[in-house]
């Protein structure tokens, strides 16, 4: 069952001295998580990933489309609802060292939950839920209770936010960049975590700029550029066969123990080998697709090098919808909550213009690609 | 031979007492090497990088030598090192996407540096520009603050000002840790062609992430708490790791293509020790799989195989090739 249902989803910022410029975030994003699945989000800096795991939370609102949890529109919410929609939906956060009260001790932020969604719960039975919850992210009671955030290794102080995301009767957990701030050596322990706690039917949004930790842990796989989702599908269709030559350009990329980067670009079929798929399954009937792809594809995408002297394309981008025409803000209205919630939002036309998405075209089944990007 | 360290001893004064980071090493870099320092937080790879360029005020120089190209780096006095500082030594440091004046425009802030060394920028804005223009930034990024620049762009901004004297040695302070992966890919790729133009003799590459040295490094130095564990070159290391804690790190890498249903990677126990009060014998121990009743002895880096030098006493005893003064006092396990 659809769990989480995010469509046309659209955020814009205002930049520019008085805010006059408009710059889209996410551009008309939109996929489902279901129950138990592990989605992963996979973008460079400056993709959107972080401002869609914060529409997701209601911390900032979007400014079109919509995210339905368990069919119910989450901007809508008021107050109360809301404090049940995060019993539900709960995120963690890069830097864990900066989600803690450096002048409290660490376990305070169970109080913190304590205090809003247990108050008729009785001592001994919150010290064994808190147990419970520590177990579950393997870590001992004895080494992380009562000890000041500074006495506690990054590992520790991400799985204490994670089990404090448990202690609640969590459904979704948006984790954003949670492990790009730990060692190679304790981020497998937050991984393997996280494979666990799926394997118990927690839905996850992972978002990572990591294409590898997103590969080893995801069951599906979107990957985002400039807030538009390029590619999505099964992990090891978008991995295995990668389709759109930006998804392409990042798997080359990704550094390998045993393979050094060479050339420019990445051969599908070696990523297939790797990923353990039929190299001639998936290349079958390919060729014909790609080229009905390539015919869409812009210009700055269909040759060339990753990086002509040394730098990545992507610098170099025109931000679409930003450029050009400015959309006038003083056309159209949006509706009722959006102007609600956000006073100086930008208008409803200006919001769809600014957020020119690339169409998508099902590749495969249960593989998407846009075009015209 | 470019650099030689011996017995580097370097402490973190403390309230509670030293904090021994770098403790007793010993290595040498040869003209044209890239070596990449491995390790975990806390293992003394940022202070060993950062005592061959500049020792904070809470720093102390202990004991041991660093000698460059011949010559005898002062690295404990602070003031006498300022005439090598860019021209001989230089840093990328970590953050180096923070690390530029956020108040003074990119080529400002490279004039006032260079002034400090006595150079004057006119004669060398020429070479600055082609070399911006080589790392592919407009040479307008001169004129620019860095808060006009994106991430990738100030850390490349910042590889070109470090090396804008062609200093024999280079220090790249986790320089590909905090960017995506193209973006990495592209500093890691700059970084040789950096010693490919010879814009600097050999390069020390500090990270925790085996992969992204597996790239770049020609050999690598792994460091545990202080000490070091074990230093071989690249490819050796990556396939065929001698110490258990180099064999752990490489464990815990996930490749592309491998999924959570395939293989379960396995993380290292435990962290790091304190290094306020270190353990005796072999550092490891505690965390190793293999530690044994010899591991309470201090292992001694040795060379167990040709340009394979290791700290342990587990490697030691299965290449059977223990040196001779190991050799005198083996203990019956």
């Amino acid at each position: 069952m659809t769990m989480l249902e995010i469509r046309d989803l659209t955020k814009i910022y205002r930049s520019g001295t008085f805010g006059g410029e408009l710059k889209p975030a996410l551009r008309s994003v939109g996929f489902d998580i279901d129950k138990g699945e592990v989605v992963s989000l996979i973008g460079q800096s400056g993709s959107g990933k972080s401002t869609l795991g914060k529409v997701i939370l209601c911390l900032t609102p979007a400014s079109a489309g919509s995210v339905k949890f368990e069919g119910t529109e989450v901007e809508s919410l008021g107050k109360a609802e809301l404090r049940d929609y995060y019993r539900h939906v709960q995120g963690v956060f890069q830097d864990p060292f900066s989600s803690y009260n450096p002048l409290y001790k660490a376990d305070r932020v169970f109080e913190m939950i304590r205090n809003v969604y247990f108050k008729d719960l009785g001592k001994d039975q919150w010290n064994a839920k808190i147990d419970a919850a520590l177990e579950s992210v393997s870590l001992n009671p004895a080494d992380v209770l009562n000890k000041f955030p500074h006495q506690l290794s990054g590992g520790q102080q991400q799985r204490l936010l994670i089990a404090r995301a448990l202690l609640l009767e969590v459904k979704l957990l948006v984790a954003d960049e949670i492990i790009s701030m730990l060692d190679a050596s304790t981020r497998v322990d937050v991984l393997n975590l996280l494979v666990e706690l799926k394997r118990k039917g927690l839905g996850i949004l992972f978002i990572t700029h990591d294409l590898s930790l997103g590969n080893y842990i995801s069951d599906r796989t979107v990957i985002l550029r400039e807030g538009a989702i390029v590619e999505m599908g099964g992990t090891q269709r978008v991995f295995g066969n990668p389709q759109h030559p930006y998804t392409k350009s990042l798997l080359s990329a990704v550094p390998q123990l045993h393979k050094k980067w060479n050339g420019h670009g990445v051969e599908a079929r070696t990523v297939a080998a790797a990923a353990g798929l039929e190299p001639s399954a998936v290349a079958a009937d390919s060729e014909a697709r790609s080229e009905q792809l390539a015919a869409g594809e812009s210009k700055r995408y269909s040759k060339g090098p990753l990086h002509p002297s040394g730098v990545p394309a992507t610098h170099s981008y025109s931000r679409p919808g930003a450029s050009g025409s400015r959309p006038s803000l003083m056309e159209g209205g949006g509706p009722a909550w959006h102007r609600r919630r956000f006073p100086g939002a930008p208008k409803m036309a200006a919001v769809t213009a600014a957020a020119r998405a690339p169409q998508r075209v099902e590749y495969e089944q249960d593989h998407f690609v846009a075009v015209g990007d | 031979m470019s650099l030689k360290v011996e017995n580097l001893k370097v402490a973190y004064r403390t309230l509670r007492g030293d904090v021994r980071a770098v403790d007793g090493v010993s290595f040498s870099i040869q003209d044209g090497e890239i070596m990449g320092l491995a390790g975990e937080s806390g293992c003394g790879k940022s202070t060993l990088g950062n005592s061959l360029v500049y020792m904070e005020g809470r720093m102390k120089h202990l004991d041991g030598t660093v000698e460059l190209d011949g010559q005898r780096l002062p690295i404990g006095d602070n003031r006498a090192m300022n005439h090598y500082r860019l021209r001989d030594v230089s840093i990328i440091p970590q953050y180096a996407m923070s690390a530029l004046n956020p108040t003074r425009k990119i080529g400002r802030m490279a004039a006032d540096l260079l002034k400090s060394r006595g150079v004057a920028y006119s004669e060398v804005r020429e070479e600055f520009e082609r070399r911006i223009e080589l790392v592919g930034l407009p040479a307008n990024v001169l004129g620019m603050y860095p808060f006009e620049l994106s991430g990738g762009m100030r850390q490349r901004a910042t590889m070109v000002i470090s090396t804008l004297l062609n200093p024999s040695l280079l220090i790249g302070d986790e320089v590909t840790s905090a960017l995506d992966v193209s973006t990495q890919r592209a500093v890691g790729e700059m970084l040789m062609e950096f010693r490919d133009l010879h814009f600097v003799k050999s390069m020390i590459v500090i990270t925790h992430d085996l992969s992204v040295l597996a790239q770049i490094a020609d050999s690598i130095l792994v460091m545990y708490a202080g000490k070091l564990a074990e230093k071989a070159d690249a490819s050796t290391i990556v396939n065929k790791p001698l110490h258990p804690y180099t064999q752990l790190l490489l464990a815990s890498l996930p490749e592309v293509g491998l999924r959570y249903d395939q293989a379960s990677l396995v993380g290292i126990p435990g962290r790091p020790p304190s290094l306020l009060n270190p353990p005796t014998g072999c550092r490891f121990r505690d965390r190793c799989p293999f530690a044994f009743a010899r591991c309470a002895e201090e292992p001694p880096f040795i060379e167990l195989r040709p340009g394979h030098q290791v700290a342990c006493w587990k490697a030691a005893q299965d290449n059977g090739t223990v040196a001779s003064q190991a050799k005198t006092e083996e203990a019956p396990v």
